[in-house]
């Protein structure tokens, strides 16, 4: 089954900048994808057009059936919610502590509060964070906050997570640690796509990969 | 449903801590919408209060019925007979036009001259108590005994309060006038507020968005919060009337004493109250979401 499928994508900003020309790709269910490149290259405007947060100029970005680029306005929360998003500098909630920080999807969805405190930790637990759940985001270290973030992502359990170099700041001690999840989550059945220029991630979990350049796929 | 709920039930007390925990700033916010609905509802107040008043003043409302000169007796008969057969008045008196000279030589202190007058100029009288009191009613009679023969002219001695009934509508326009206007001042104080905390809050907004919040769950804290500084801000103004009625009544309390009339000062009855407060929270949601609308699309 295909959970992502792009075909003939361009995405043009305002202005003439061509971010990505002529993509086509598909991702399967259950698949790692790792999209490398320079910085710039275009894989974070991949991820985004994937997790309708950009719209294409032309070409189809069809996730779960539904394609993102004709989807109403309305449907959007609904879409995005198959989807987990990691995001290199964490958008993490500051005015709440890290529990708080992972319940907002299911306080999002709607989720009975007693039920989603469990999965809250579950989800804490799983990153290694259980024991700072009263802690605020802000006292947390890089990588701790990375793995918040993470557990954030797959608190809601999505079919789909997207990361965007999730190792970036990291050193390698804690990217190999999060390296680790995300072939967890893949084992479970999770689509992980990975936007990223660390070789060392792909080196530990030898995925399928695509390299862009200057907005193109190249291999 | 219970899930959904309970967030609404998160988003309340969420709303009511972020007023508590920067209290002076929203107290400020508060009292310029307190102030703002307390200058048109005052206003209404006391105009409710000066229609109970004038009602007080004007116990008895009396008409006078002046016959034409050349009246005989006869006519000044029937119309006392039409008199006594009407329903809508409570007593009636009449006063022969000899006796009204009399009455004027004695009080008027023209005696000298009234005895130079070759003949009496003054027209027979009715004096009516009318049993409704209210200025349309008055006029109706006023009318009705207008068209009967042998009637010259009809007063009614509480024309005044007929003025004051048109000044006091006046009046009520002013309160509507004054209250839309400042109603939009009360939707561009919240429209304000409401900015500013969304620029304070702006991450948080795209964070939420990003992971699948709708658009009501983003706009409902704010809704929340631009109510609740409504509803306060209702509640001061209605404080506000209060205090202000209590020193009026102070002040008043020699001056109905020295006129023999009981005075009762009126605030809002209970439903009116509730509306006014109600309008108010309305307001500060109809700013709030104008407020968050407008960022939301852009």
């Amino acid at each position: 089954m295909t959970r992502i499928s792009i075909s003939r994508v361009f995405k043009r900003y305002p202005g003439g900048h061509e971010a990505l020309a002529d993509i086509s790709l598909d991702v399967e269910a259950g698949e790692m994808l790792f999209i490398t490149g320079h910085s710039g290259a275009g894989k974070s405007t991949l991820l985004k057009l994937m997790a309708a947060i950009e719209r294409p100029t032309a070409g189809s970005v069809i996730v779960n059936g539904q394609n993102v680029g004709t989807l109403r306005a309305r449907g959007i929360p609904f879409l995005r919610r198959n989807f987990g998003l990691v995001f290199q500098d964490h958008k993490l909630l500051f005015d709440r502590n890290a529990f708080e920080n992972v319940m907002l999807p299911l306080d999002i969805a709607g989720f009975d509060r007693r039920e989603g405190a469990r999965r809250a930790r579950a989800a804490l637990d799983k990153v290694g964070l259980l024991h700072r759940e009263k802690a605020p985001p802000i006292t947390l270290s890089g990588g701790e906050q990375q793995r918040l973030c993470i557990a954030r992502a797959i608190v809601h359990r999505p079919t789909i997570l997207l990361a965007d170099e999730p190792t970036g700041n990291l050193d390698p001690k804690y990217a190999s640690e999060i390296g680790m999840l995300f072939r967890d989550f893949n084992q479970v059945g999770v689509t992980v796509v990975l936007a990223t220029h660390d070789p060392r991630l792909a080196a530990q979990l030898q995925p399928r990969q695509i390299e862009i350049r200057s907005g193109r796929i190249i291999t | 449903m219970r899930g959904w709920f309970a967030s609404h039930r998160r988003t309340l007390f969420g709303a009511l801590s972020r007023i508590i925990t920067s209290p002076l700033a929203n107290l400020l916010n508060i009292a310029v919408i307190g102030i703002a609905l307390a200058l048109p509802l005052g206003l209404h107040v006391m105009i409710i209060n000066l229609q109970d008043l004038a009602r007080n003043f004007s116990p008895h409302p009396q008409i006078s019925i002046f016959l034409v000169r050349n009246a005989g007796e006869g006519q000044a008969r029937a119309i006392g007979q039409r008199l006594r057969a009407h329903a809508g008045i409570t007593g009636y008196r009449f006063v022969p036009r000899t006796q009204a000279l009399a009455d004027l030589q004695s009080r008027s202190g023209l005696g000298d001259v009234i005895a130079g007058l070759r003949e009496n100029p003054l027209p027979d009288a009715y004096v009516v108590n009318a049993e409704k009191r209210t200025a349309p009613d008055l006029q109706a009679l006023r009318a009705e005994f207008s068209r009967w023969p042998g009637v010259a002219e009809v007063h009614v001695d509480s024309d005044w309060a007929r003025r004051l009934d048109s000044m006091l509508a006046l009046g009520r326009i002013a309160v509507l006038m004054l209250g839309s206007a400042l109603g939009l001042a009360l939707i561009a104080t919240t429209f304000n507020t409401i900015r500013l905390q969304i620029l304070t809050q702006r991450d948080e907004i795209d964070v939420v968005r990003l992971i699948g919040a709708t658009d009501a769950y983003v706009q409902r804290p704010f809704l929340y919060f631009g109510s609740m500084i409504g509803t306060a801000g209702g509640l001061m103004a209605w404080m506000m009337i209060w205090i202000g009625l209590q020193a009026f009544h102070i002040q008043l309390l020699p001056l109905a004493d020295l006129y023999g009339i009981p005075v009762q000062l009126a605030h809002l009855d209970g439903i009116d109250s509730a509306y006014a407060i109600l309008f108010a929270a309305g307001l500060g949601w109809c700013g709030a979401w104008l407020s968050v609308r407008r960022h939301i699309k852009t």
